[in-house]
C-alpha cells in the first residue's frame, strides 16, 4: 500500500493512493504536492482529487463550478477520455475545497504579452508560472481558463489510472500489461474477459502508477464532440440542487438588508416591529447590515424590510454624474498602465486624418437568476458551508476567519450555482451566511438576498470612460492613441480577499484595449485608474466588456473616415497580425453574405475582439419595424483551437452574446443618494425570447492554443450591435446603454 | 389554521398565514424545491407552477388565494418519466445554469397544451415572461417546436 510518506517524498506529475476498497488518482504541477483533500482516515493513505475507483465504480471530481457552461461535463470528458468510461456510467461530483485543484491558467493569464503573440516559450512560462496558484489557493472558476487548465492534467490523471488498472489485471491474469485493452469500465484479457475496474481498484492502490501516454486526438471518442450534458435531467425536471435548494433536516431561513449606501455604517436600528412578525425567531445584528431568522423565506424578508434602519453615508460620490465626474480626472494623473506603445502616436503621419472621440459606459448588475444566498452550520467548533460559487478555497479561509476556527474546521459544499457570471467569486454572501449561522449555532440557516437586496449590492461592473484618437490614411488605420479609464476591480479584489493593497499595473483593467490582434504601426494604449469605492467586480469577460465596445466602435469609426467598408478595414489590419482572427473575420463575412451594403430599413454591424484566447467575430442585423428597431439576425464565428463540445461552445458564444446584447441594449445601474437606483428585473431587464436574434454560429479550429468559451462572446456584441444602428441611422453611439438613443424593441 | 392544498396529487395541510406566497410554501414548506425564486413580483417566471393547468407565477399567489390544484415541475414528470416537454429540453441540450428552467418548461407546457402547433410569434407572446440569463432563448424555441410536432404525432 502507498504510503502518504512516498508520495510526498517523490516529485509525482500524477500520483495514486490506496483507499479503502480502491484506488485514487490525481495530478500535481508542483514538487510538493497539495494537501490531500478528501480526509484519509487514520491509518489510511492520501487521496489524490480527480479519480476515485471503488466497490461503488468510479468517481470523477471536477473542480470546476458548474454554473451553465458546461464544464462539469467537459472536465469528466477528459478523464474519461483516457480511462475508458461512459459518463452515464460513473459519478461525479463538484469536489471539496482543496488546494490540490488551484487554477494554474489563471494565474498564466496574468502574463503582460498580448495572448495572441504567446511565444512557446512563453507559453512554457505562463504554464510554469501556473505553479503560483497554488500558494494562493485560487481554486477559481473564472477567466474562462478551466479547459486550459484541465486539458493535459485531467487526460493524464485518465490515461494514468486506466495504466495502473491494467497493470493490476495484468499481474493478476499474469500476462503482460500490453496484452490487455481497455472499454467502458472493464480492463479485457487476451480470451476476451472483462475484469470491471471496481475489481481491480483494491490492487491498483497497491501499484505504483506506470508511465502513461496520452492518445492521439484521432483516437477520441468523447472529446470534440457534442456530449449530453451530465447535469441535463436534473435541470430538465428541478431535481438538480442550487444553493438556495440545500434543506439539511432542521433548516431555518433567514434574510439580510446591508447598507443600500455601500460600505456606509450601519448608526443603528429598531427591530420592534419586525419581532412580532409572523413566523420571526430571531433579529441578528451583523454590525453593517441586519438579518431575520423566520421560519420561511419570505416572513424573513417581510420581517427584515420591516426593520427602521438609521444607515451612514457611502464612502463616494452620492449620484452618476459625480461619479463619472471622477472618473474622468483619472485621465489628468499617470496613467496606471501603458502596455502597448508600437511606433510613435505624438507624430501625425502627413496627410493623415485624424479622428478624436470620448465613450462612457455605466456601471452594470451581474443579476444572476439564482439571487444570492448561503446556508450555514455552526457547531461552536465546525462550520459546514452549502453554495453555488466559484471560489470555494477563498470562501473556506474567509469563513473560517469570520467564525474564529482553524479552515480545517469548515467543510464547503458546492451546488450547481444559478448563474455566476463572476458574481459567486466574491465572498459576501458566504461571510453573511455565516454570521447569521452563528447567531443561532446547532441550527442550519439559509440567507436569502431578496431580488432588491441582490441588485443593489453586487460588485458592479466599473463605469468606465474612453479618450481615443485615431488617424487613417490611404483607406487604412496608421495610429491609434487610446485611454481607458476605470475603477480596477482587480486591485479592489485583492484587498477585498487578502486585505492587502492591490497595486501595480492592471492587465485587467486594459484587456481587450491594448492586446487587439490589429497591425497599426503607431498604437499606444494606455490604462487610468479611478480610486473610488464604489464595490466593483469581474463581470463575463470583465475588462474586454468595456474594451470591446469602445476600441471597436472606434474602429468602426475610423474605418467610415477612410471611406472603408468596416469589414474588409478590420480584415486587411487583422491578417497580418493574427490570422485566426482575420478567419473569423472572413467567416461571418461568408455567413452573413456580407456585401458592406444594406437595403433601406436594415442596418448590419461587424465587430472583431481577442479575449481569453479566442477571437471572436461577430456580425449583428438590426431592422426598422415601423419606428421599432428590432435585433433581427446575428452571425459569430469564434476559433477557439480546438472544440472540445462543439455544442458547448455554440452555446457559450450565443450565451455570451445574449448576454452582452442585454447590457448593450438596458443594462445600467445609476446612483442617486449613495444608492443604487435599479431595485427588480423591471428596472434592470435583459432580452427575452421576443427580441433575441436568430444565430447561426461557426466554430473554427486554427488557433496555436485552447482559447476560452464562456466569456469571449460577450465583449464584440457591444460594438457589433451599436455599429448596425449606425449603419441603419447614421447616429453613432459612444455610450451604452443603446434604448435611451434609439427606439430598440424591448 | 391550516390551510389544505392539493399539489402534484396529493394533499397537504399547510399552517402558515393567509398571504404567504404559494412559492415559499411550496419551497419551504412542502419541500418541493423545483420551482424557484427569482424576483418576487412577477418579473421573471422562475416561479411558474399550474393551477387547474393555467400557469401561474407562484410569487403572486397567497395561500388563501390558490383556487385549485397545484402542479409543480416535479409533477409534471420525473427524471425517470419525463413528460415530452422535458424530453424536448433534454434533447435539444436547453440548459445551461439551469435556474430558470422549471419555470420556462411549466410556462411551455401550458402553451403547449393550450396551442398544439404553436409559431414563433406565439411562442415569442407565450415566453417573454420567462427571463434567461445564460440566453438560452433559441434551444427554448427549438424545444418548443419539437415537443410540439412529436405531441401532434402521438
Amino acid at each position: 500500500m502507498a504510503s502518504i510518506g512516498k508520495i510526498l517524498r517523490r516529485t509525482f506529475l500524477i500520483g495514486s493512493a490506496a483507499i479503502v476498497g480502491g484506488v485514487a488518482f490525481g495530478a500535481y504541477y508542483v514538487t510538493r504536492p497539495a494537501a490531500n483533500p478528501l480526509k484519509p482516515g487514520k491509518g489510511e493513505t492520501a487521496l489524490s482529487p480527480f479519480v476515485l475507483i471503488d466497490q461503488q465504480g468510479v468517481t470523477l471530481f471536477a473542480p470546476r463550478a458548474e454554473m451553465g457552461q458546461g464544464v462539469m461535463t467537459t472536465w469528466a470528458a477528459l478523464i474519461a477520455e483516457e480511462l475508458d468510461v461512459e459518463l452515464d456510467a460513473i459519478r461525479i461530483l463538484h469536489g471539496p475545497a482543496a488546494a490540490a485543484y488551484y487554477n494554474s491558467a489563471l494565474v498564466g493569464e496574468g502574463l503582460p504579452n498580448k495572448g495572441y503573440d504567446i511565444s512557446n516559450f512563453q507559453h512554457n512560462l505562463g504554464e510554469a508560472l501556473g505553479v503560483l496558484g497554488k500558494p494562493l489557493s485560487l481554486q477559481v472558476t473564472g477567466g474562462s481558463t478551466s479547459m486550459k487548465d484541465g486539458f493535459e492534467r485531467m487526460r493524464m490523471a485518465g490515461a494514468t489510472a486506466r495504466e495502473t488498472l491494467k497493470q493490476a489485471a495484468a499481474d493478476r491474469l499474469g500476462v503482460d500489461r500490453a496484452q490487455l485493452k481497455t472499454e467502458n469500465g472493464t480492463v479485457i484479457a487476451p480470451d476476451g474477459t472483462r475484469l470491471p475496474y471496481a475489481d481491480l481498484a483494491e490492487a491498483a492502490g497497491r501499484i505504483e502508477p506506470p508511465e502513461a501516454e496520452l492518445r492521439d486526438p484521432s483516437q477520441w471518442r468523447l472529446l470534440g464532440r457534442s456530449l449530453p450534458r451530465v447535469d441535463i435531467l436534473g435541470k430538465s425536471t428541478g431535481t438538480a440542487e442550487f444553493g438556495i435548494d440545500v434543506r439539511p433536516e432542521g433548516l431555518k431561513f433567514a434574510s439580510v438588508r446591508m447598507n443600500p449606501k455601500l460600505g456606509g455604517q450601519m448608526n443603528g436600528f429598531d427591530a420592534s416591529t419586525a419581532e412580532t412578525m409572523p413566523g420571526v425567531e430571531k433579529i441578528v445584528d451583523l454590525g453593517t447590515g441586519v438579518a431575520v431568522i423566520a421560519s420561511n423565506t419570505w416572513l424573513a424578508i417581510q420581517a427584515v424590510e420591516a426593520i427602521d434602519v438609521d444607515w451612514g453615508d457611502a464612502p463616494y460620490p452620492p449620484d452618476t454624474a459625480a461619479l463619472f465626474d471622477r472618473i474622468a480626472k483619472a485621465f489628468d494623473d499617470a496613467p496606471n498602465s501603458t502596455m502597448r506603445d508600437d511606433g510613435d502616436v505624438d507624430v501625425m503621419p502627413e496627410g493623415a486624418t485624424e479622428l478624436i472621440a470620448e465613450y462612457a459606459v455605466p456601471y452594470l448588475a451581474h443579476a444572476t437568476m439564482e439571487p444570492m444566498n448561503a446556508t450555514a452550520l455552526y457547531s461552536g467548533n465546525t462550520l459546514d458551508l452549502w453554495c453555488g460559487n466559484q471560489a470555494p478555497t477563498l470562501i473556506q479561509l474567509r469563513v473560517a476567519n469570520t467564525a474564529g476556527l482553524e479552515t480545517e474546521a469548515v467543510e464547503v459544499h458546492t451546488t450547481y450555482l444559478g448563474g455566476g457570471f463572476g458574481r459567486r467569486g466574491e465572498l459576501d454572501f458566504s461571510e453573511i451566511a455565516t454570521k447569521v449561522a452563528m447567531a443561532m449555532p446547532g441550527t442550519p440557516i439559509q440567507t436569502t438576498w431578496s431580488r432588491e437586496e441582490d441588485m443593489r449590492h453586487d460588485f458592479y461592473r466599473p463605469s468606465a470612460m474612453a479618450r481615443m484618437r485615431g488617424a487613417v490614411k490611404d483607406g487604412k488605420a496608421v495610429l491609434i492613441d487610446g485611454k481607458v479609464a476605470s475603477q480596477s476591480p482587480t486591485q479592489q479584489a485583492v484587498t477585498r480577499y487578502t486585505g492587502l493593497p492591490g497595486g501595480g499595473p492592471d492587465k485587467v483593467l486594459v484587456e481587450g484595449f491594448f492586446n487587439q490582434p490589429y497591425a497599426v504601426p503607431n498604437y499606444r494604449m494606455s490604462g487610468y485608474i479611478s480610486d473610488l469605492a464604489v464595490p466593483v467586480g469581474f463581470w463575463r469577460s470583465v475588462g474586454n466588456s468595456h474594451n470591446g465596445f469602445f476600441h471597436e466602435t472606434f474602429m468602426d469609426e475610423m474605418a467610415h473616415a477612410a471611406g472603408r467598408d468596416p469589414l474588409e478595414f478590420r480584415l486587411e489590419l487583422a491578417r497580418p497580425e493574427f490570422a485566426p482572427a482575420a478567419g473569423c473575420l472572413d467567416a461571418v463575412k461568408e455567413m452573413s453574405g456580407w456585401t458592406g451594403k444594406t437595403p433601406d430599413g436594415v442596418g448590419r454591424g461587424v465587430a472583431m475582439t481577442y479575449s481569453f484566447g479566442t477571437p471572436v467575430a461577430q456580425v449583428i442585423e438590426v431592422v426598422d419595424q415601423d419606428g421599432t428597431i428590432r435585433i433581427n439576425k446575428a452571425w459569430i464565428a469564434c476559433d477557439v483551437g480546438l472544440a472540445l463540445d462543439p455544442g458547448t461552445v455554440e452555446a457559450q458564444m450565443i450565451g455570451g452574446m445574449i448576454y452582452g446584447l442585454s447590457a448593450a441594449v438596458m443594462g445600467e445601474i445609476t446612483f442617486a443618494d449613495g444608492e443604487v437606483e435599479q431595485y427588480n428585473f423591471p428596472d434592470y431587464d435583459a432580452l427575452r425570447m421576443h427580441n433575441v436574434p436568430v444565430t447561426e454560429v461557426r466554430v473554427l479550429e486554427t488557433n496555436k492554443y485552447l482559447g476560452g468559451v464562456g466569456e469571449p462572446g460577450t465583449p464584440p456584441s457591444m460594438p457589433a450591435l451599436g455599429n448596425a444602428l449606425f449603419d441603419l441611422t447614421g447616429t453613432r453611439a459612444r455610450s451604452l446603454p443603446l434604448n435611451t438613443q434609439f427606439d430598440l424593441l424591448v | 389554521m391550516a390551510t389544505a392544498l392539493k399539489i402534484n396529487g396529493k394533499t397537504h395541510q399547510v399552517d402558515l398565514p393567509d398571504d404567504v406566497p404559494l412559492l415559499w410554501v411550496l419551497r419551504d414548506e412542502v419541500g418541493l424545491t423545483g420551482t424557484k425564486f427569482g424576483c418576487g413580483v412577477a418579473a421573471c417566471g422562475a416561479c411558474t407552477v399550474h393551477i387547474d393547468g393555467e400557469s401561474v407565477r407562484s410569487c403572486q399567489v397567497a395561500l388563501s388565494d390558490v383556487w385549485g390544484e397545484v402542479t409543480t415541475i416535479e409533477g409534471l414528470g420525473t427524471p425517470d418519466a419525463m413528460a415530452m416537454i422535458q424530453q424536448a429540453w433534454v434533447e435539444h441540450q436547453v440548459a445551461q445554469c439551469g435556474y430558470c428552467q422549471s419555470g420556462q418548461i411549466m410556462q411551455a407546457a401550458a402553451l403547449l397544451a393550450e396551442n398544439p402547433s404553436p409559431t414563433d410569434q406565439d411562442i415569442d407572446d407565450a415566453m417573454q415572461g420567462n427571463l434567461c440569463r445564460c440566453g438560452t432563448y433559441p434551444r427554448i424555441r427549438a424545444a418548443i417546436h419539437d415537443a410540439a410536432s412529436k405531441l401532434n404525432e402521438a
